[in-house]
């Protein structure tokens, strides 16, 4: 065997029979084409999305080595590159599904096979679905966003026709059919490495894949890569223009940098706004920056710390924030701007949208004057360390600020594997940043995460039985219903003049590409989509 | 020394190493339940609730008391089993198989080269005390010393890599391109060779090059001033002054004689810098995406991942009294007196 021939993808049979050839051949730049190297800078630490501590970067394995039921479509940004659309669902392993009141009826595609060329039946459906809610942890936490929650609800009619009996009717349930949890498993292959105590084969899932993706796993060294190889037998859309994509895991931002400006990777994944924005200055390669859709950086007011129950402190610290010097020195101008909007009343039910707030230091102290705090106080601003690199720059500006208008704070740095419990768990941070952002772009999901009592990313301890009801109401119901718009509108308002949570910018995920690389495309969950890939 | 009384000294040693290995075990497992933060939330995911939270807890074994955890921890170390590191859902032992030789190429090429140079050096300025070439020695390790490594790793990788392109791309072991050479002895270099494959061998030199300079600039320091101390202190000592009186050679005064006895403590400050090293070189580790131990064990401490972080402190654990036992025999060898107080 040549060595030559493992990344020219010729290598296949060699790979299938399970002896990897040697290779050698040249850095990405005279790379043959056909193979796509791209930078990520944290580690995957899992094939399997179910698997409990499969960490974000692993998720991109179900993105590309799975299909599922359905998919969303792709649309073309103002700035000519790709993202996924979330108005349109698509077909994926079914080609058509019909809903009723009580159940959906999915009928899944006569060609759709698995990577081993067997077909794809209702039993995997039902098989993967029942393990994506029988696992437990973030996998059935997702699905029940969807009222996916029991095995009962799926069941396989026949080899082709597979139906989901619904709890409730919900406008979630299709979208989240389309996020990377519910993937489809060759449930054959799955099984037959199942053993009594590892029914769902969590075992081996974990080291392998048994999908209908776009690619198989060539090679996996944790820590340092994961090889993709096309898989050619993918029906549920065009083949990739690559042959392969191999992912290096390059901790250092500056040597990833350097990588994608020498050409040596096509494709530096996740880099910062600094980089993003410098990058793009210098034009020799693509940026892409795409805002994160339903996800606000925003600072958290605590309602059970006494200050921060009066609205008017709340609106005050909102006058007082320096929008945009905090835009300029923490987001480096990369995102969407969440201050300056034009009216108390939103126009429409986009989500984030401005807040009526802008950097108005006279008004700010006239608030805290007619407050019942007009001395001032004392407070704690905490900070994730994990995330110090636009929290850190945040926190000073604004601390800076408010102790113009008599708000003395000292910064908390809390270490990330804490942040969770004492932010969203606990809730016993008075002054915070928070990052939270929804799967699912609807305004009336985030505002159930986000704005009720009670929930997790509610780190205010924000408590209002209006806001709790209008959720309640909006949550499951469709967008094209008439009472829709103006409820949404109503919890939108109240969130204006209420500011539990006070919006920054709506944040970018950003990557530097090759300018010969094409299909980069954004997705909600932020991961890796290769699917598209070519290399001219 | 008698080749059985070596021996004797060695199990001796090992001996001894026993109930210190037991208390590293100990203080490791209570230290790491003493830190803040509770992994199982931490690994359920931020969207996770309390079930699920509590699954992942009963999955760790984290819900039980923690003698039943520290014994079944015992349990698992006498069958070899160092458990599962979460953070990269790979058991323990088989990350550190994989990454300590990473490390030890790095580090031990790194020394090699720092001695390669320090120790001329170190001889020189201390065969020229105050002339200029003992000033410039003196500049050079301070300047190494004072250099924090990620800093010397990226303005190597931006002069060398990007500016320049005589080093290959900073992405590991090898380039993408290559295969990792059969596992003979972990050291990419030496098993390509093995392996009949000198092209893969020049490939994993060429990436181990700059990070390797990297640490040597850093543990030059130490190394070039205590051989230079030694070396002073030796020159002026009696048996020197005799040597010279009888009309020996400057050559064999300042080899046979004098840096023979100079080398005693400049190998004891070797093996205090070789373990520093390895453990905490995390910063080149990361700038050069090197797969080593260091980074492992502090991503993993970053997270509250036990079983990584108790298996990377123990096996730093034996490879330090490994060395210690290694430091020891090598004294044997170099100098006699040794032999003759045992």
């Amino acid at each position: 065997m040549d060595r030559r021939t493992f990344l020219k993808g010729t290598g296949a049979t060699a790979l299938a029979s399970g002896m990897l050839p040697m290779l050698k051949v040249l850095p990405a730049s005279a790379a043959p084409s056909g193979v796509a190297v791209v930078a990520i800078s944290q580690t995957i630490n899992s094939l399997d999305i179910h698997r409990k501590g499969t960490n974000r970067p692993s998720y991109q394995i179900a993105v590309n080595c799975y299909d599922r039921l359905v998919s969303f479509g792709t649309k073309t940004m103002p700035d000519g590159s790709l993202s996924y659309d979330y108005s349109v669902i698509e077909p994926d392993l079914a080609e058509s599904w019909e809903a009723t009141d009580s159940s959906i009826t999915f009928k899944i595609r006569d060609n759709a096979v698995f990577s081993d060329g067997s077909p794809v039946t209702a039993g995997d459906v039902k098989w993967s679905l029942d393990r994506a809610v029988s696992l437990g942890g973030f996998p059935a936490v997702q699905m029940k966003a969807g009222s996916l929650e029991k095995p009962e609800q799926f069941v396989a009619v026949d080899d082709k026709t597979f139906r989901i009996d619904l709890i409730r009717k919900s406008k979630l349930t299709i979208p989240d059919l389309a996020v990377p949890v519910p993937m489809i498993i060759n449930s054959k292959v799955a099984k037959a490495n199942a053993t009594a105590d590892d029914p769902w084969a969590t075992e081996y899932l974990h080291r392998n894949t048994a999908g209908s993706g776009a690619y198989t796993i060539a090679r996996w060294d944790p820590g340092q890569q994961i090889v993709y190889q096309q898989n050619e037998k993918w029906t549920s859309g065009p083949l990739p223009g690559v042959k392969r994509v191999v992912v290096r895991e390059v901790p250092s931002q500056a040597t990833s940098r350097a990588l994608v400006e020498r050409g040596d990777v096509h494709l530096a994944f996740g880099i910062p706004d600094k980089d993003a924005q410098e990058l793009a200055a210098k034009g020799d390669v693509t940026v892409v920056g795409t805002p994160i859709e339903n996800c606000v950086y925003c600072v958290g007011l605590n309602l059970n710390f006494d200050p921060f129950k009066d609205k008017k402190v709340r609106q005050a610290v909102a006058y007082a924030i320096p929008y945009e010097e905090i835009f300029k020195a923490a987001a480096f101008g990369q995102g969407v701007p969440m201050w300056g909007g034009a009216s108390a009343k939103p126009a429409d039910v986009s989500w984030p949208q401005p807040f009526p707030y802008s950097t108005d230091i006279d008004r700010a102290k006239d608030l805290m004057a007619e407050s019942a705090f007009k001395g001032g106080f004392k407070t704690e601003f905490s900070i994730n360390l994990s995330l110090a690199s636009w929290m850190e720059p945040t926190a000073l500006l604004i601390q800076e600020s408010l102790a113009k208008i008599g708000i003395e704070t000292t910064v908390d740095k809390i270490p990330g594997a804490n942040w969770r419990t004492a932010a969203l768990v606990e809730k016993r941070l008075p002054l915070h940043l928070e990052n939270f952002g929804g799967w699912l772009n609807y305004p009336d999901y985030y505002f159930f995460w986000a704005y009720v009592k009670g929930h997790l990313f509610n780190s205010s301890n924000y408590d209002n039985p209006e806001v709790a009801k209008l959720v309640d109401e909006t949550l499951h119901m469709q967008t094209d219903d008439p009472d829709y718009a103006p409820k949404v509108k109503r919890l939108i308002e109240i969130a204006f003049d209420d500011v539990p949570r006070i919006p920054l910018w709506q944040p970018n995920l950003n990557a530097a590409m090759a300018k010969n690389l094409e299909g980069y495309e954004y997705w909600f969950h932020r991961q890796l989509d290769a699917t598209k890939f070519s290399v001219g | 020394m008698k080749p059985f009384a070596r021996l004797r000294m060695v199990l001796g040693r090992i001996g001894q190493a026993l109930p210190a290995l037991f208390g590293v075990i100990v203080v490791t497992f209570i230290l790491t339940r003493a830190l803040p933060g509770d992994p199982a939330v931490y690994f359920a995911g931020p969207a996770a609730d309390e079930a699920s939270i509590q699954q992942i807890r009963e999955a760790l074994g984290l819900d039980r008391p923690l003698y039943e955890q520290f014994v079944y921890y015992l349990g698992d170390l006498a069958s070899g089993d160092l458990g599962v590191s979460i953070s990269t859902g790979q058991p323990v032992l088989e990350e550190l198989a994989r990454r300590l030789p990473a490390s030890l190429e790095l580090t031990l090429g790194a020394l090699l080269l720092s001695l390669a140079v320090a120790i001329p050096m170190g001889v020189l300025a201390a065969t020229n005390p105050g002339r200029p070439i003992d000033h410039i020695c003196r500049v050079i390790a301070t300047a190494g010393v004072s250099l924090p490594t990620f800093f010397t790793g990226i303005a190597l990788v931006f002069v060398f890599y990007y500016l320049l392109g005589w080093s290959p791309a900073p992405i590991g072991r090898l380039d993408f391109a290559y295969l990792s050479p059969p596992p003979i002895t972990g050291f990419y270099t030496v098993d390509a060779l093995l392996d009949g494959d000198p092209e893969t061998a020049v490939a994993a030199a060429g990436q181990l090059l700059l990070p390797m300079i990297t640490l040597a600039l850093f543990t030059l320091a130490p190394i070039a001033r205590m051989t230079r101390g030694a070396m002073l202190q030796a020159l002026g000592s009696d048996f020197i002054r005799t040597a010279k009186a009888a009309g020996l050679s400057q050559r064999v005064i300042l080899i046979r004689y004098a840096f023979r006895n100079a080398m005693l403590p400049v190998i004891t400050t070797l093996g205090m810098v070789f373990s520093f090293t390895l453990g905490a070189n995390v910063l080149v580790e990361k700038v050069f995406a090197w797969p080593g131990i260091g980074s492992f064990a502090v991503d993993a401490l970053v997270v509250s991942d036990y079983a990584a972080v108790q298996g990377f402190v123990l096996t730093m654990a034996m490879l330090f009294v490994l060395l210690n036992l290694l430091i020891d025999i090598t004294y044997t060898l170099i100098d006699p007196r040794i032999e003759a107080n045992d």
